[in-house]
Order: C-alpha cells, then sequence, then structure tokens
C-alpha cells in the first residue's frame, strides 16, 4: 500500500484559494435565502452562539463581514453616507452605517443579497453589538436575543471552573442559552435535537484546535501567513463555518498546510526581516497597501490580536465535552468570549506573554475611529508594554471602514520612521554581537 | 463626619450657591476632607451603581461623572475620537483630586468598559468591573446579579478590613430609599411647579450627592425642598421641555442654566444613574437580592441597557407624556456612540408623534453657549407662535 503524499503546489496556498471559494459559496447560499425569503440568523463574530444556531439550520448572516467587504471593494463611502443622510452620526462604528445602508437597500450588497434577519443574536462583547441589534429590532420586528458573557473584573483575576464567580457565571450563560434555544424553537418550528447539536459541537472542537495549531504555527521563522491579510481570509472562515463539516475539513487542511510551511521553511514573505504584532481591527479601506507599507521593508505580521477577539476567542482551542454538551457549552461560551474581550481590554499582559515565543520584532497598534471597544486604552496599554519589553512600537490611527480619516501618506510616512527605528536598532545589536 | 457644612443657616439662594460652587469645584474639596478624617472612598463610573454597598462598609462612594478639568495628564492614556468624560474621569484621579480605594466601571458602553484596565494599569488599588446584566429579560438575571453584588461585597470587606453585614445593608438601603424619595419629591416640584426650581439649581441639588455622604444629602435636600415651595416665585409662559441626553457625559452647568433661562426643563436623565431606583427597595433579610431586584424591575432606562419590556423611544414619549412637556431637547454628547445612535430612534418616533424636537450635541467642558442659546431660543419661539 502506498500513501500518496500532497505536493507542495498543493499545499501552498490552499487555505486562500478554499478560503476565497467557501465565502463565495457562503454568500451564494445567503443570496438564495434572500430571494426565497427564508429565514436567517444575524449574529458577530464575538460569540455568534453558531452551534445553536447551525442546530436549527438557519443560516448566518455576519453583518459585521458584510460591512467590512463593502470597504476592501471601496465602496463603504456610498454606504456610509446613506447612513449619514438617515440620521446616524459621522461618529458612529462604521460597520454599523455600512449595514444600516444594506438594510434600507433591502439587502443589496457588492457580494449578492443578504436576507432579512429572522431572529438576532448577540452577546455584550461588544456594546455596539446591542445598539445594532436595536435597529434591526426596529427595522425588521425581529426577535432580538443578547447573551449576556459576563468577561474578566479585574486583569489577572480570572475565574475559573470550580470557582464561586465562574460557577454563577456558567449557570447564568447556561440558563440563556436554554432561553436562547427556546426562542429559536419559536422562531423556527423545530424541536431542537441534542445529538445533531452534539455533532455540530464536534466539528466546531476541529476547528478550535485547528485555529490554535494554525496560529502557533507562525512562531517559525519565517512565518507561513500573514496575520493580517491571510489571517483574514481564515477567520472569515472559522466565523462563517463554525461547527460545519466544510470548516472542519478547512481547518485541518490548513493546519497541514501552515506546519507543512513551517516545516519546510515557505514563509509568507520572501524574505522575511521584521516579525511584527498587529493590535487592533484592519485598515479595511486600503486593506493591500496598509500590509504593503509594512512588507515593503520586509516587515511580516506574524500575530494578531485580531486574531483573537475577532474569531470569537476560538483561538485558545477549547474543545467541548460531547458529553455534556450544554454545561460545556456555556462553559466554552464563558471562556472563549471572555478571553476575546481580554484581547481588547488586556492585551498588554497577553502581548508580555508570547512575544519571545514568537520572536517579536515590533508591535503596531492601530486604534480607528470606528471601534472604540478595541482602540479606548490602546494609548495606555502601549505605555504599559512598553515599560515591560524593550521592543518598539508604532502607534497609528486610522479606521476600518471611512476613508475619510485615512491618510496614506501621513501613515507611511510614520511606517518609514518606524523600520529606520528598527533597522537602526538591528544594526546596533549587530555591532553589539561582533564587539562581544 | 460631615464634609460640607456651608450650607448650614443660610438662606435658600445662599444655599444654592453654595452647591453650584461645590459641583463646578474641580478640587473635590468635599471628597479631601471625608479622607482627612480617615474616611476610605469607592469611585464609580456611571451610569449606576449600588451605593448602600459601599455606604454599608463605611466608605463614601462617589460618582465619577467627569469633571470640568482639562485632561492634560489622561490626555496621553487615550486615543482620538473619545468622549470627554473618559479622559476627565482619569485626570480626576490621576491629578490627585479624587483619591480612591477601589475604583469600579461597568461595560455601558464601549469606551468606557475600557475604563477599569487602565485605571488598574495606572492605579495600584482595586480597578474592577462589576457586571450589570445586559439581558434583564432573562429569569436567571435578578439572581446572577445579587451574586455579582456579592462578588463586590466581598472585594470592599477585603478594602475596609471588616465584615459587611445583610443588616448593615438594609440600614443603608432605608437611607438611600430616604433619598430617592426626596430625589422624586424635587422632580415632582420640576413637573408640577417648574417655576420654583431653575434647571441648574435642581441639577445642582443631585450633583451634590455624588460629591458628599448620603445623609448629608438627605439632610440639605430635606431642609431645600420646603424652601423651595414656599418661592414666592412667579410662573411664565415658558414652554415645557424634556431634556435627554445626559445619562453618562453630563452638560456643563452653565448650559443647564442657560436652559432654564429659556424654557422650564420638566424632565430630564441628568445623572440617571443616582435616580435609576425608580421605587423604595424593600428592606428583606436578603438586601442582596432585593436591591438586584429593583435594578431589574423597578429601574428607569438609558442607551446603555437594553431591556426588551423597555424600547427607549417609548420610554422618552412617556417621560414627555408623564412630564406633560410641548417638547424635546434630545442631546449626545460629542463622540458618545450610544447616545448618537439613540437620538436616530429618538427623532423617528417625535416626528411620529408629531412633537417638536431640538438636536443638539454638548461636551462637558464646553464653554461657549451664545449660538447654541440663539438656537434653541428660536426653536422655542417656534413653538410659542406656532
Amino acid at each position: 500500500m502506498t500513501t500518496e503524499t500532497p505536493s507542495t503546489c498543493d499545499i501552498v496556498g490552499r487555505g486562500n484559494r478554499d478560503g476565497a471559494q467557501l465565502f463565495r459559496d457562503w454568500f451564494t447560499e445567503l443570496g438564495e435565502t434572500a430571494e426565497k425569503g427564508e429565514q436567517s440568523a444575524y449574529v458577530f463574530v464575538m460569540g455568534s452562539m453558531n452551534e445553536i444556531l447551525k442546530t436549527f439550520d438557519l443560516p448566518v448572516v455576519f453583518p459585521e463581514i458584510n460591512s467590512l467587504q463593502t470597504a476592501v471593494r471601496r465602496v463603504a463611502g456610498d454606504f456610509l453616507s446613506e447612513a449619514e443622510d438617515y440620521g446616524y452620526s459621522p461618529d458612529i462604528c462604521g460597520y454599523v452605517k455600512a449595514d444600516v445602508s444594506v438594510q434600507l437597500r433591502g439587502g443589496e450588497h457588492p457580494m449578492g443579497r443578504i436576507p432579512k434577519p429572522s431572529i438576532a443574536v448577540l452577546t455584550n462583547a461588544c456594546n455596539t453589538y446591542v445598539k445594532w441589534a436595536e435597529i434591526w429590532e426596529r427595522m425588521h420586528g425581529c426577535p432580538m436575543f443578547t447573551l449576556d458573557v459576563p468577561g474578566t473584573r479585574q486583569a489577572g483575576t480570572q475565574s475559573w471552573p470550580g470557582d464561586q464567580d465562574f460557577e454563577n457565571d456558567r449557570r447564568y450563560v447556561q440558563k440563556q442559552i436554554s432561553e436562547l434555544i427556546t426562542l429559536c424553537e419559536q422562531v423556527t418550528g423545530k424541536k431542537f435535537d441534542i445529538d445533531k447539536f452534539r455533532e455540530i459541537l464536534r466539528h466546531a472542537n476541529t476547528m478550535s484546535v485547528g485555529w490554535r495549531r494554525v496560529i502557533e504555527a507562525n512562531k517559525a521563522r519565517p512565518a507561513p501567513f500573514n496575520a493580517l491579510t491571510d489571517g483574514t481570509i481564515f477567520l472569515g472562515v472559522a466565523n462563517g463555518f463554525r461547527g460545519t463539516r466544510e470548516g472542519a475539513d478547512y481547518f485541518n487542511d490548513l493546519v497541514e498546510e501552515m506546519e507543512y510551511k513551517a516545516t519546510n521553511g515557505i514563509g509568507a514573505l520572501a524574505e522575511e526581516i521584521y516579525r511584527l504584532v498587529f493590535i487592533g481591527v484592519p485598515c479595511y479601506p486600503i486593506f493591500r497597501r496598509f500590509n504593503e507599507l509594512f512588507s515593503e521593508w520586509g516587515g511580516s505580521f506574524i500575530n494578531s490580536t485580531y486574531l483573537w477577539f475577532a474569531s470569537g476567542g476560538t483561538n485558545l482551542g477549547f474543545e467541548y465535552d460531547l458529553a455534556k454538551p450544554l454545561e460545556s457549552m456555556a462553559e466554552g461560551t464563558l471562556i472563549n468570549v471572555r478571553d476575546a474581550m481580554d484581547s481588547m481590554f488586556h492585551q498588554d499582559r497577553m502581548l508580555v506573554d508570547m512575544v519571545d515565543d514568537y520572536a517579536v520584532d515590533g508591535v503596531v497598534y492601530h486604534p480607528i475611529k470606528s471601534c472604540r471597544t478595541v482602540s479606548t486604552g490602546l494609548a495606555d496599554s502601549r505605555g504599559y508594554f512598553a515599560a515591560k519589553k524593550d521592543i518598539p512600537s508604532l502607534f497609528v490611527e486610522s479606521d476600518m471602514m471611512d476613508s475619510r480619516v485615512i491618510s496614506e501618506a501621513q501613515m507611511k510616512n510614520r511606517v518609514d520612521a518606524f523600520f529606520e527605528g528598527l533597522a537602526s536598532r538591528k544594526q546596533k545589536a549587530a555591532i553589539a554581537g561582533k564587539e562581544n | 463626619m460631615t464634609v460640607f457644612n456651608e450650607w448650614g443657616g443660610e438662606p435658600l439662594d445662599e444655599i444654592m450657591y453654595h452647591c453650584r460652587e461645590l459641583v463646578e469645584d474641580t478640587t473635590f474639596p468635599t471628597i479631601k476632607r471625608w479622607r482627612e478624617q480617615g474616611g476610605k472612598t469607592l469611585g464609580h463610573f456611571q451610569v449606576y451603581f449600588p451605593e448602600e454597598l459601599a455606604h454599608a462598609a463605611g466608605m463614601m462612594p462617589v460618582k465619577m461623572c467627569g469633571t470640568m478639568l482639562e485632561p492634560n495628564n489622561a490626555d496621553s492614556h487615550f486615543g482620538s475620537y473619545l468622549c470627554s468624560i473618559i479622559k476627565t474621569s482619569l485626570e480626576a484621579a490621576l491629578s490627585g483630586g479624587i483619591e480612591l480605594d477601589i475604583f469600579v466601571s461597568h461595560p455601558i458602553c464601549d469606551a468606557a468598559r475600557n475604563l477599569a484596565a487602565i485605571f488598574g494599569r495606572n492605579f495600584d488599588y482595586p480597578c474592577q468591573i462589576l457586571y450589570l446584566p445586559q439581558n434583564p429579560n432573562s429569569v436567571a438575571s435578578a439572581d446572577w446579579l445579587s451574586q455579582e453584588y456579592g462578588r463586590m461585597r466581598r472585594l470592599i470587606e477585603e478594602i475596609v478590613g471588616h465584615e459587611v453585614s445583610d443588616e448593615a445593608i438594609s440600614v443603608s438601603i432605608e437611607v438611600f430609599n430616604e433619598n430617592r424619595r426626596l430625589m422624586r419629591e424635587l422632580y415632582e416640584i420640576k413637573r408640577e411647579a417648574p417655576w420654583l426650581v431653575t434647571a441648574d439649581e435642581a441639577y445642582a441639588l443631585v450633583a451634590i450627592g455624588g460629591v458628599i455622604p448620603r445623609e448629608e444629602h438627605n439632610d440639605l435636600l430635606s431642609s431645600v425642598l420646603p424652601m423651595l415651595r414656599e418661592r414666592e416665585t412667579r410662573r411664565e409662559d415658558r414652554i415645557r421641555v424634556v431634556f435627554e441626553g445626559a445619562f453618562c457625559e453630563q452638560p456643563p452647568l452653565d448650559l443647564v442654566r442657560m436652559l432654564g433661562r429659556t424654557c422650564y426643563v420638566v424632565d430630564d436623565d441628568f445623572l440617571i444613574g443616582m435616580r435609576y431606583l425608580l421605587e423604595d427597595v424593600p428592606v428583606t433579610d436578603n438586601p442582596l437580592l432585593s436591591l438586584s431586584e429593583a435594578y431589574i424591575e423597578q429601574s428607569s432606562y438609558s442607551p446603555v441597557q437594553h431591556d426588551n419590556r423597555k424600547p427607549k423611544e417609548d420610554m422618552l414619549l412617556q417621560r414627555i407624556k408623564e412630564s406633560r412637556a410641548d417638547a424635546a431637547i434630545v442631546a449626545a454628547a460629542k463622540m458618545c456612540e450610544p447616545g448618537l445612535e439613540e437620538q436616530v430612534a429618538y427623532i423617528h418616533m417625535l416626528d411620529d408623534e408629531k412633537i417638536p424636537y431640538f438636536v443638539s450635541e454638548f461636551e462637558e467642558n464646553m464653554s461657549s453657549f451664545d449660538q447654541l442659546e440663539l438656537q434653541i431660543e428660536t426653536f422655542l419661539e417656534n413653538i410659542l407662535f406656532a
């Protein structure tokens, strides 16, 4: 018996190719759902509750992803203007405004038609989720379910299973999950199928474990994938296909690809000179160009907080206990969503813990106008990080949606100066190494 | 110990002068006096905190609701595009104006939920989040909240070094019930006889409760309310207005004073957290559960809490109708995302109901109101002479 091993060209680049195809398939399905007037669930990346919704066969719509697509496709300006004409301030989240326009246009979107929501499910991981879902509640009259997930009360004091405070939180989350199931039964007219749920959890486990391994593969030098560009594709699958066989297969393949690349020294950049961590949300209106500002200097984004919080904390690799699915779902939701929140509010500590493992040369902070959840504490946490680690950082503000507050020329000046500093630092270190 | 003695034995206008001065005093003299006498302080950010827990421990709960300080120290801790209250609340602590033993914030909005982490990186005392239910419609929310209050009680006990008993909390609930009753009475005067108390006077009388012990606040209100009722102020033909949008960041007192010159502010959400519980909290053998249930079942509303039973536009309409207001001023603090988002829903409702409204933004540090006053006067005259 012989075992066929895939060739390099079969493996390398597969994650991006397959991810893009899955994305197109997903939006095609959503378009069909819209055309048929069938049900869908609107959810968010931090605590999508996909595991529950998939059990009821509800197609999931991630308005955050829809909105960022308008920016990547450079049409966000029209969408933002339309929502501002409707009354929404220039000073609120661009994702919300782009989605308001999608709703006002009857679901019209550059990637196809988006169905109306039959239910909106959200967590409190971002407060704007709540305000956003209230808009759908008003526009469409759909039920809105807020899953309240208590997070970390104070940096470094997270509670764990068995602790009094954790168990109190878990009971609360589990009761809410049972209430969500009841609501889904009412909305869909279907009974909850625990065996189907268990199967979905099994796929979700494969994805979570795979996601963790993919991120860890970037400890290799050179890093096999770019956390900012490639990572965004992986995130799309991690969210949209969570709990599905396609998603599980995708992540098995992705682990194989990344570990193959790591073993064989195949990097995201042909010549990786600087290993960078990205903190914040990408600059979608100039998505490719933003990355080029760094890659032209040999800077490779080898990790990012975006990979953590925008996957809803599934980067932890938490595995549900299939023997007690509902209890475990509550525990997993609590731990994952809490970690997603920690990635935004306490990422300074996480960063201190990971920079040595990932051999980080620099940290790029990218606070944005649209997202105060992610951005409010970044200047302060940068100060904390600088006091703990002698690693240079860059602080550059822009937006994830609104090109009106993005100045590419100014940004380039800042990035170039940052790299000149990094280069000088490398030279000094090299000289010091020779002298010693 | 007492910290605010300036008003004793003074006539009403002098009392109001001292209250306004204290509200605008960015050196926080009453908090300093409290601490000079050995008192401990728990600072809590907007909107609501169960102050009874701190009070029962002998601490002074301090309402961290921004200040008119320039954020010279705090600015470097933040990026752009943020509301002012976030910065000035940190400034008040960094500048030494407000010294604390505990800081507590709540995940009320995307910016504020970062505050505990930011304070925690800058101060050695505990800086925590108290989670208040964002799903008050869950049957589990009140019980869970009482456990969360229990967690907060344990933290407070560590700080003060002694037990905070159920009995002590029950005593505090009674003090705060009296306080809530007095503030309800003040707002009844605003609604029924707004010519007796100007908008800025009413504001100062409430706000001062955030920086003095609640017993002193009760003494003050108990003395002042009868004086207000006996005031011989002539009723004027003014438009009755509800002001909405000050659930978190507060407009400067001068802006409120300007409003008081131009109209009768018959209801509002100024410092709504101090008036969040609408009725007396029952004194039971489980005071934490009583407080929790009051928060879930007998509370006001704000843009930063979703409750299926309380659509905000319906609640505003109710506030307008119950106060028999002619119009609404729908404001939002600059860069306040929930406030700005809620404005849209409010405006559509007011359009549907054909209620005149004026939309505006404000900032706690703003100092020029001439243009705003002209706009509001024009708006009110349009209604008056329509």
